[in-house]
């Protein structure tokens, strides 16, 4: 059977498989024998866990230089260990990072290279991208015509599930040969990011985000989002003024999202913004201008004052839970 | 060294409006390039280019800041409004086998497009192109010309032969550090893209812009376009257009409206 590289980034969160790498590897079963490629330890618990998807293979990397430079070195190992295992496919997030190491792992190997497939489907032997593009409205199935496929894939392509039967993985170390110039962007220093405590928005099933209207106050949105278990994003308007995480963006230059519910709140819904929520499964509006452009893609949409609508929501709910 | 004049690449592309519907058309589902445009996001690659050289003297002093494009014949007018913008000179790649090449052939024929214009000290690029959207290529011409890799910066400085970059991830925001030459690719948060000016407009007609051919980068028709390509589009489906639904102006109970509809969708 073919095997299918799944990178596993270990560095930051060892011992902790991420759900979206649970995702990969479920696929990855699917289309032929996953082979786990980490960069870190490939601790007892890690192995346990791989071993539960049904990983019988993983190769793995502790050399300092894949934490201490940007990406390139990550790609390297990804390449190298995915020739070592004449892999057809390689998969990986659809993080920056993770398009990053496509790209780079695509050079290496002289593989094509998709990105933000929304799920990978098996045709004949050839594994088969679904994504959309051009700010949605289009959605498209791409394929690899060279012998190794590349796909990174986003969040919540096909539901994680076990294997059938868990495996006790050989674990092999590998020793990369890094090119030099991927030892040329050295990470200096690494802040980490405040933690909100709310769902991520790739991950979330309900997103609640504001924009301009909200006039520097995010509060309204905040406890909205907080009794619907939501996240919180935000138009670029409310990132550059500073009033939220500019990690919070939705739209064409930051996060790109699909809930099943999307509840824009003093957004006017111009064409950039559009671009990161349009596929959202349904689309609640509320903006004082009827006019604004949002109201055209909105499933449920309310012209009126968000500082009165969203508290009267917030009690109402809370008053159906009591 | 310190601060000497700068030899900056800044990659351009010439998009389809986003303002617009766009398409794609024909049995490989390639892009409708009617009613295109410079990409917004390569104005934060070219000010990033042009805050660097206008710091060290601008053209005067020596610095140059080339904007390379790759298209048809009309992408020219890409290259055109970055020198409207201040770039130095022009780089048109254009060749009719290039229609159609994906991330792989295109990095390649930029790759070698910039190795013609000698030794440069920085190849700059958007954070993605407005079409595509899969920011491939950054990483792809950083790994093909052998360069330090600096991507997704929101800040750039540049001392002496250092560049130094800030990078902001969803749980980290890094510093990166590397020695000229590199690939930097900026994102929108890197800072104010100027626009041109009637002085700029006028002093753009006498900037040179070179226009080469597949044969003029020793290239082989079949590197590139659909057959040098490493990927394909098999099928294409527009989506439906998302249409309005109800929409209501509050009258006091809009609040309680919106959870009769969130609960009639199973959603609370």
């Amino acid at each position: 059977m073919t095997a299918i590289v799944v990178y596993i980034d270990q560095l930051d969160a060892p011992g902790k498989l991420s759900t979206t790498v649970g995702q990969l590897l479920t696929l990855a079963r699917g289309a032929g024998e996953p082979v786990a490629v980490v960069a870190g330890p490939a601790s007892a618990a890690l192995l346990a866990e791989l071993g539960a998807y049904g990983v019988a293979r993983v190769l793995h990397s502790e050399q300092a230089e894949l934490g201490e430079y940007l990406v390139a070195p990550k790609a390297d190992l990804v390449a190298q260990a995915a020739a070592a295992v004449s892999a057809s496919a390689v998969l990986v997030d659809n993080s920056p990072a993770g398009k990053e190491i496509a790209a780079r792992a695509g050079v290496a190997l002289n593989a094509g290279v998709i990105t933000d497939a929304v799920a990978v489907t098996y045709d004949g032997g050839t594994l088969v991208a679904h994504k959309s593009v051009l700010a949605g409205s289009y959605t498209v199935q791409a394929r690899a015509t060279s012998a190794v496929a590349v796909i990174s894939v986003k969040a919540h392509s096909v539901e994680a599930s076990l294997a059938a039967e868990a495996v006790i993985p050989a674990v092999e170390a590998v020793e990369v040969a890094f090119a030099p110039a991927s030892l040329a962007a050295r990470v200096t220093k690494r802040t980490p990011r405040a933690a909100s405590g709310r769902p991520e928005l790739e991950d979330a099933r309900i997103i609640v985000a504001g924009g301009r209207g909200l006039d520097g106050d995010f509060t309204p949105v905040e406890e909205l989002a907080d009794v619907l278990g939501a996240a919180v994003g935000a138009s670029r308007a409310a990132t550059d003024a500073g009033w939220i995480s500019h990690a919070s963006q939705v739209g064409q230059t930051g996060k790109k999202v699909s809930p099943q519910l999307y509840i824009s709140v003093g957004i006017s819904g111009a064409i950039q913004q559009k671009a990161g929520m349009q596929t959202s499964k349904l689309i609640v509006a509320v903006n004082k201008d009827a006019e604004s452009p949002i109201f055209e893609i909105a499933d449920f949409g309310i012209v009126g004052d968000l500082f009165k609508i969203l508290p009267q929501a917030v009690e109402e709910i809370k008053k159906r839970r009591a | 060294m310190e601060n000497s004049a700068l030899n900056i690449v800044v990659l351009v592309k010439y998009v389809p409006d986003a303002q617009f519907d766009r398409h794609l058309t024909g049995d490989a589902h390639t892009i409708d390039r009617s009613e295109s445009i410079l990409s917004e996001l390569d104005e934060y690659a070219l000010e990033a280019a042009l805050a660097l050289t206008d710091a060290r003297g601008g053209a005067k002093a020596g610095n140059v800041v080339t904007a390379l494009t790759l298209g048809p014949a009309s992408a020219a007018a890409a290259v055109k409004k970055s020198l409207q913008i201040g770039a130095t000179q022009g780089l048109h790649v254009t060749d009719d086998a290039l229609a159609g090449s994906d991330a792989s052939a295109t990095s390649l024929a930029l790759a070698a497009a910039i190795k013609t214009l000698g030794p440069v000290d920085l190849v700059i690029t958007g954070m993605a192109s407005t079409d595509g959207e899969t920011s491939l290529i950054p990483a792809q011409l950083a790994a093909r010309l052998g360069l330090a890799q600096l991507t997704f910066a929101s800040e750039l400085e540049v001392e002496g032969g250092t560049v130094t970059a800030r990078r902001d991830g969803d749980d980290y925001s890094e510093e990166i550090e590397a020695s000229l030459p590199a690939l930097v690719s900026v994102t929108d948060q890197a800072n104010e893209p100027r626009y041109p000016n009637f002085k700029g407009i006028i002093a753009a007609k006498k900037k040179k812009v070179t226009t080469v051919s597949l044969a003029d980068l020793g290239l082989a028709a079949s590197a590139v376009g659909a057959e040098g390509s490493l990927t394909t589009v098999s099928a294409a489906a527009e989506r439906p257009a998302r249409t309005a639904g109800t929409i209501i102006t509050d009258s006091g109970d809009a609040g309680i409206q919106l959870v009769d509809f969130l609960a009639a969708q199973k959603l609370i």
